[in-house]
């Protein structure tokens, strides 16, 4: 939109938004402050049916920032909002070649959790688990987040020694989680067949309350929300189609040991001194703009939603062996979610196979939904590493931050993962606790293995 | 899923087949660094577009390189490898 257009455009009454000028650039830009969201100002609106203003505004793309990240997912858009609270910071552009949260953001199955296996991991998504459950006071925005604890079934003697393991590390790093029996898990959700007489009898579970399920969209929203109030810009259907490196090693004087200096976009040229890449699925497609291969393959996940129902479901049940797991949302559907393609794909299509597995496998564990209908399936790209573990921090290219291989576990690590990031732009240092998870790993021999934590059977 | 079209069986249902993924040449474990193989064993160009991949055939039994457009999961033909292109 241009900026004089959007001026004319805004209706008087929603003038009085308007607070403040900025002189930036030619001119200058109007911000309109976020109306602080409260139970008064929903009365009043209520009231005299005043619009609500927009959660952020549109903007010119300039010719240079300070911070450019790719990818407006929850990732990109917490590392912008850390560093523009954090480390003032706000000279900063979030672009994104399609629209807010329409990636990974929008199509994952929205659980949270924190009993991961290793210590690093463990420690890392409980800080994640700690900024979620503050997050609707800290952005003013309802992201309904739903603490109803987390069940990982075990259907084999050596699935529930798996789980004690995960227990006694998570409690060791202060992260409740406990082995429950077949009973337990009778008592904690009904609706399980836990009779041993089925193929996969659950001998157990991996217990931990603290888990649960978020609304994703308002957590993507929410951010966005915020960044943009403290300054950042937001670019959607803006395409980085070149990472500009100067005196690195590869062709093009790009790869290691160069430095970034700017984006080639589908809106125009940047120059920036630091680009980070968030782009989950098309990582690896980024990152080799500035000549930096990453330990990615990108492969599909499907889930599916069904109609909704009258709420029967407490907890986020999850099967490793029967590579399912489900949870009902407010509104009543039971969204499933599933294991990865066999096949490496930058493709989002569904099949039928895996409504077939699914279906099989649920009724299995709960043979009474048996007849309810699926609405809709889609699938997400996930960005899968060598150990399961993400890559976050700096690269052989100067200035060019990466926050990728979030696999099947990126929405749970997106709060942590921007405050670190943003820490990790800002001081110049990497923080410990993602230094486990750097690029150098591997090709140093130190992987941080989370198989056996991580979602469902791969 | 998709329809893999296997030299030796034509076309058939993905499932018939196991992936193996993008090929790339196995450096000499006698002489490489170990920079070299480990780059080798973890790093992907995980490319958006046209590459060279290993499928094994479960019909016949075979591994075949096929060549597949990972945007659209297109097939085209693949190239002539008799040895069947195990990596």
């Amino acid at each position: 939109m241009r900026r004089a257009g959007y001026r004319r455009a805004v209706p008087a009454r929603e003038r009085d938004e308007i607070v403040h000028r900025r002189g930036r650039g030619e001119g200058g830009l109007l911000i309109r402050r976020p109306a602080r969201y409260s139970a008064l100002g929903l009365l009043a609106r209520g009231l005299t049916g005043r619009p609500w203003p927009r959660l952020w505004a549109q903007h010119e793309l300039r010719r240079s920032y300070d911070v450019v990240i790719v990818g407006g997912g929850v990732h990109g858009l917490a590392c912008a909002y850390y560093l523009a609270k954090e480390h003032g910071i706000t000279n900063v552009a979030v672009v994104d070649k399609g629209w807010l949260g329409g990636g990974g953001s929008g199509r994952n199955t929205a659980i949270l959790r924190s009993n991961y296996l290793t210590p690093e991991g463990i420690r890392f998504y409980d800080r994640s688990l700690q900024l979620y459950r503050a997050m609707s006071g800290e952005l003013n925005f309802n992201v309904m987040f739903s603490q109803r604890g987390h069940l990982t079934l075990a259907h084999s003697d050596a699935a529930l020694r798996t789980m004690r393991w995960r227990a006694e590390v998570n409690v060791l790093q202060g992260v409740s989680s406990c082995v429950v029996d077949a009973d337990q898990v009778k008592a904690l959700v009904p609706s399980l067949d836990v009779s041993p007489h089925t193929a996969h009898p659950i001998v157990g579970a991996l217990y931990h309350p603290p888990g649960g399920t978020i609304r994703h969209d308002a957590v993507v929203w929410g951010y966005g929300r915020a960044a943009a109030a403290l300054g950042v810009e937001l670019h959607q259907q803006t395409e980085v189609g070149d990472i500009v490196v100067e005196g690195g090693d590869g062709p093009g004087g790009k790869g290691p040991g160069g430095r970034v200096t700017g984006v080639r976009t589908s809106r125009g040229d940047i120059s920036a001194p630091v680009v980070v890449n968030c782009a989950a699925g098309w990582a690896s497609t980024v990152a080799e703009l500035a000549g930096v291969t990453l330990p990615i393959t990108t492969t599909p996940l499907q889930a599916a939603v069904t109609e909704p129902v009258k709420v029967f479901l407490p907890a986020v049940v999850v099967s490793g062996s029967l590579h399912v797991y489900v949870s009902q949302t407010d509104r009543g559907e039971l969204v499933f979610g599933a294991a990865v393609d066999p096949v490496a794909t930058y493709s989002t299509r569904g099949s039928l196979e895996f409504v077939e597995g699914l279906a099989s496998n649920i009724v299995q564990l709960m043979p009474g939904v048996a007849r309810l209908r699926l609405l809709r399936q889609w699938a997400g790209l996930c960005d899968m590493t060598p150990d399961y573990s993400p890559v976050m921090g700096v690269t052989s290219v100067d200035g060019f931050f990466v926050d990728v291989g979030w696999g099947t576990y990126g929405f749970k690590a997106g709060p942590v993962s921007g405050e670190q990031m943003a820490a990790c732009i800002a001081t110049g240092r990497t923080p410990a606790l993602i230094a486990p998870f750097d690029l150098a790993r591997f090709t140093e021999d130190r992987l941080v293995g989370e198989k056996g934590a991580a979602a469902v059977g791969h | 899923m998709l329809l893999v079209v296997c030299p030796h069986c034509g076309p058939r249902d993905a499932g018939d087949f196991h992936y193996l993924g993008a090929t790339s040449p196995r450096p000499d474990p006698a002489t490489v660094t170990e920079q070299a193989w480990r780059t080798y064993l973890h790093l992907r160009a995980n490319v958006g577009g046209w590459q060279h991949e290993t499928w094994y055939c479960r019909a016949c039994r075979q591994h075949v390189v096929l060549e597949r457009n990972t945007l659209t999961n297109e097939f085209r033909d693949p190239p002539v490898d008799p040895l069947g292109g195990v990596r």
